[in-house]
């Protein structure tokens, strides 16, 4: 029904687009990740592996990976542990507030992440409202350092941003499981938790890969609550790029890093996806 | 099932709901609370209830002309990202042609990718093509990112969307401009105002590719940045607390404007069934 102009015209705008501002920049940055800088800090066009080759040369690079990937990985993990039995609460429990509380979920993602990261400091700091409140009430006689400038407030930081982006597909998959399939598991003489663990469960897998995904991306690629709240121990592997495009003055190496990162994501992506086919009930 | 154990699994449940919701709310209620108060952040109690910093923040140029500029490259943002996002969201819908598979990944990509990758690539390509670093630079950034955000609503919204009305109107004369104005755009209002209502909101808290793009002026989230890093004071509590509440006065809007909405196509939706 859609005549060759129709279909030119809706399909040449973005394709023209998405090719020149999301196309060429991955492929400059693919560029750059072979290019160098020369003594003077000029960029090079001179095709070579020295970038890489220091990536797998120096243990910082590594250390700084893994730890970035570490503390993703216990952030997703508190996000689904926290969104998981929420989600789970709203679409089989909470009956007339399910909509009240959806919009409380919700509500935080409005309220700007700098906001948040930012507000997690005052509260964590040396003379911030915990270790104020906890003297106030002679819990403690000196501040907790630890609290903040640690790896653990970049996990808390991060966890609470991201715990709403991990419950929306979760919520989303649990609504969207047929009810029936749970009254014939219970008329066929499975306990709840049978229920959970055969029915439920598995048939929330996509949701929580979603989530998951979302949750680590995420997290993997941030950097300003590092330098909000992390102090030295707690550096990411955005936070070298960062430096690499700003005093350091490397691009091209802060290029193989982020290409580095692009390639890890988008393969996380890819496993996820296989992952949620394997999964999806049809 | 023994109902005991509902009970026990329920109240579990409620306890651990409570427990996300408080963990969700607690710095909120912190930020607000310590907007009003003298003695600076942090300090347990609060004392000295002011408003004083609120006084100090309106009084504050700065922080104005970034919001100023927020709002600015937000709305050209939004701009962007329809004129592009709904063209992309028809041709995944209706138009076949090679690579399309790849195209829809691509656009969707920025969503779910670290801020950092695409605020950088753009840089480079900013660079290589020797263009100044200014708040249009921005806008180019935030308007490719939220193009994802832009299909996707659309794209939801067009499967919902009776193709037949398309097709009567093309029957009787119009051309496809004419219906795509007044047959396509009116249907998928509700995703397009939704798509552009979360598009502007995202823009205006966007910091990773800003932080990349930015260039003599500062939108909001930056300069809050840059304070952040000459040291804290409530003042950031204040513009906090005032964007929250504009915020929450626009889910409220939004809401309302979908439920009633969509109680009307409900409505309508069960007229015809029990026709049928």
């Amino acid at each position: 029904m859609f005549s060759r102009a129709y279909r030119a015209a809706i399909t040449i705008p973005p394709l023209a687009w998405v090719a020149l501002f999301l196309l060429t920049p991955y492929a400059l940055m693919f560029c750059y990740s072979f290019w160098s800088v020369s003594p003077d800090q000029n960029v090079v066009h001179q095709w070579n592996l020295a970038n890489y080759s220091e990536l797998a040369g120096k243990s910082v690079y590594h250390e700084t990976l893994l730890r970035s990937m570490w503390i993703a990985a216990r952030v997703t993990f508190f996000a689904l542990a926290l969104a998981y039995p929420l989600a789970y609460y709203l679409s089989f429990r909470a009956g007339t507030r399910k909509e009240l509380f959806y919009q409380l979920v919700i509500i935080p993602l409005w309220v700007s992440y700098l906001v948040r990261a930012y507000a997690w400091k005052t509260i964590l700091g040396s003379d911030g409202v915990l270790n104020t409140l906890l003297q106030y009430v002679h819990v403690t006689k000196h501040p907790l350092e630890f609290l903040l400038y640690s790896p653990f407030a970049v996990v808390l930081t991060l966890t609470h941003i991201y715990t709403p982006f991990a419950f929306l597909p979760i919520y989303a998959s649990l609504e969207h499981i047929p009810r029936n399939l749970i009254e014939a598991s219970q008329d066929l003489g499975a306990s709840p938790a049978q229920t959970f663990w055969r029915v439920i469960l598995p048939l929330s897998i996509p949701g929580v890969l979603a989530g998951a995904t979302f949750a680590f991306v995420l997290s993997l690629g941030d950097f300003l609550a590092p330098v909000l709240l992390g102090g030295p121990s707690g550096i990411m592997i955005s936070n070298i790029v960062v430096s690499l495009f700003g005093a350091a003055y490397n691009w091209p190496l802060g290029a193989a890093i982020s290409l580095c990162m692009l390639l890890l994501v988008v393969s996380l992506l890819f496993l996820a996806e296989r992952l949620e086919k394997k999964w999806s009930f049809s | 099932m023994p109902p005991r154990r509902i009970r026990t699994d329920s109240r579990w449940l409620t306890f651990h709901a409570f427990f996300v919701f408080a963990f969700l709310y607690l710095p909120i209620l912190v930020l607000i609370v310590y907007s009003f108060n003298g003695q600076g952040v942090g300090g347990f109690p609060p004392r000295n209830l002011t408003l004083d910093w609120y006084r100090t923040l309106f009084a504050d140029g700065a922080i104005w002309d970034s919001v100023l500029n927020s709002l600015l490259v937000a709305f050209a943002a939004m701009l962007i990202s329809l004129a592009l996002g709904i063209p992309a969201a028809l041709a995944l819908d209706r138009a076949q042609f090679p690579g399309k598979a790849l195209f829809r990944r691509l656009v969707l990509l920025p969503l779910i990718l670290p801020g950092i990758i695409t605020g950088l690539s753009l840089l480079m390509l900013f660079r290589q093509a020797d263009m100044k670093l200014s708040l249009a630079t921005i806008v180019l950034g935030h308007g490719t990112a939220l193009i994802s955000v832009a299909t996707t609503e659309v794209f939801a919204g067009l499967q919902k969307l009776d193709r037949a009305q398309e097709e009567a109107s093309l029957d009787l004369g119009a051309t496809y401009w004419q219906t795509f104005w007044r047959i396509t755009v009116p249907n998928l209002r509700l995703s397009i105002i939704g798509a552009a209502l979360l598009i502007f909101t995202l823009s205006m808290d966007e910091i990773a590719v800003s932080f990349f793009l930015i260039g003599r002026d500062n939108t909001l989230p930056l300069e809050i940045w840059g304070r952040l890093r000459r040291g804290i004071t409530p003042e950031i509590n204040a513009i906090s607390t005032i964007i929250f509440l504009f915020s929450i006065i626009a889910i409220v809007l939004w809401y309302r404007l979908r439920t009633r909405t969509d109680g009307r196509t409900e409505i309508a939706a069960e007229l015809v069934e029990s026709k049928a």
